[in-house]
């Protein structure tokens, strides 16, 4: 048995290993205490609880998109600096089914601790990178992500007919991890494109598609950018742009699937 | 610094700084008010903005604002139009909104996650919701955008010991409305 006051000091260790900010030698010490206390066992397995529980199930509030949209033409008019390229509008038609892969928090779960690849290949490409994030963002937001649902490629494929001058490859790679979740119109770069919505567990990964009109073609190459990451790549006809909250590694499998 | 730069480092943030305004003011008006003034005034600050990490830098400013409304609402000098859970349509819609997310637990998450899903939205909303305000803003900082004990420390301009301390008592309250009650 355990005395009150060795389980008072350890419910804080507790929190902290809860929390991530636990350091070894004090793991060590919980770890020992956990195998021979049942109290704080417990209350470990609750704590756990509770975290799933309002991670996965609390509600999260997303502004009215015509709120949103006043103040973006605020802030565009105060910081008159502001290039218009570098906040593309999706058309309205764009904006049809009610579908969003986010669970509560998933939003901006985005990990922080991506470190951040040289931006020598993307210096001259940092505004394409802006639009990349900005369309990812609000692609996210309520509505917005999917205009075809449809984890079938068959479905989503011939969706575009039609709706682009070129047809996008549409994978589905679900037994690799990254099911196919859909596609929508979108606009980037000053033209309509194909995004390819996949699902890679929590993480919503937005695949840009159009047509790579004289560059030659290239492997992969990946940012970190405001908490996302972005990798992008080329064939001899087409250019992709994936993005996600899902880290450098899971990004880096999911463009040498197109490769 | 150019007006770009502010779109991808600080508007990238404002569907999470919405987010939290609401958490804090539990209020739709008031929260679009806070959010607005706090971008304008990072739209200001911006250029004194060192790096780091935009989104907890944006969260200060939120708070800050946030609190500033409640200090003045209390001194009588802002009117709430509407009383904290209205039936406002807009507030109506964006919870909607919120509870039309599709079922993402998977089937094979085992026991927990089916123990989950008893507990609904409203429940674990009004169980935030009734916490104090500094217990709550710990908690919605930590669980929803996963900051440290350091960011939470600075953006609430407390010592990182009190952090702990207010999340745990945060915790302690949660479990004891929705999950202790079971045993």
């Amino acid at each position: 048995m355990h005395s009150q006051s060795d389980c008072a000091e350890m419910e804080l260790l507790l929190q902290a290993d809860l929390d991530g900010e636990l350091d070894a030698a004090s793991a060590a010490r919980l770890t020992q205490h956990l195998a021979h206390c049942e109290h704080c066992a417990r209350l470990q397995t609750q704590l756990v609880q509770l975290r799933g529980l309002l991670r996965e199930r609390a509600p999260r509030f997303s502004p009215n998109a015509e709120f949103a949209a006043n103040l973006r033409a605020k802030l565009h008019a105060v910081g008159d600096e502001e290039d218009p390229a570098l906040t593309p509008h999706v058309p309205i038609a764009a904006r049809w089914k009610n579908f969003s892969l986010l669970g509560a928090g998933a939003a901006l779960a985005a990990s922080l601790m991506l470190a951040l690849t040289p931006m020598t290949q993307f210096a001259s490409n940092s505004a394409l990178i802006d639009s990349v994030v900005a369309e990812h963002v609000r692609s996210l937001q309520a509505d917005h992500l999917l205009d075809v649902v449809s984890s079938d490629q068959h479905t989503v494929r011939p969706w575009f007919n039609g709706k682009l001058d070129f047809a996008p490859p549409v994978n589905d790679f679900a037994e690799q991890g990254f099911a196919l979740a859909g596609g929508r119109l979108d606009y980037l770069a000053g033209r309509p494109v194909a995004a390819l919505v996949y699902r890679h567990g929590q993480h919503p990964i937005n695949l840009f598609v159009w047509p790579n009109e004289r560059a030659a073609p290239q492997s992969a190459n990946c940012v970190a950018n405001a908490g996302y990451y972005v990798c992008s790549w080329r064939n001899e006809t087409l250019n992709f742009w994936a993005i996600s909250d899902a880290n450098a590694e899971e990004m880096q499998k999911f463009s040498r699937l197109w490769l | 610094m150019t007006a770009p730069d502010f779109n991808e480092v600080v508007l990238v943030h404002l569907d999470a700084a919405f987010n939290l305004a609401m958490w804090l003011l539990r209020d739709t008006h008031a929260a679009e008010d806070v959010v607005q003034d706090a971008m304008l005034r990072a739209l200001t600050y911006f250029r004194s903005y060192k790096g780091g990490d935009a989104r907890a830098w944006v969260f200060q400013i939120v708070r800050n604002a946030a609190f500033e409304h409640l200090r003045s609402r209390k001194a009588g000098m802002v009117v709430p139009l509407e009383t904290l859970h209205s039936n406002d349509d807009r507030d109506a819609m964006s919870r909607d909104q919120t509870n039309d997310i599709p079922e993402l637990i998977d089937p094979d998450d085992g026991p927990e996650a089916a123990w989950m899903k008893e507990k609904n939205r409203t429940d674990i909303e009004k169980a935030i919701d009734t916490l104090p305000l500094e217990l709550r803003e710990c908690i919605v900082l930590r669980e929803f955008e996963e900051l440290s004990y350091k960011d939470i420390a600075q953006i609430t301009a407390t010592p990182i010991g009190t952090v702990m301390s207010r999340l745990w008592r945060a915790r302690q309250l949660l479990l004891q409305t929705l999950v202790a009650e079971g045993d």
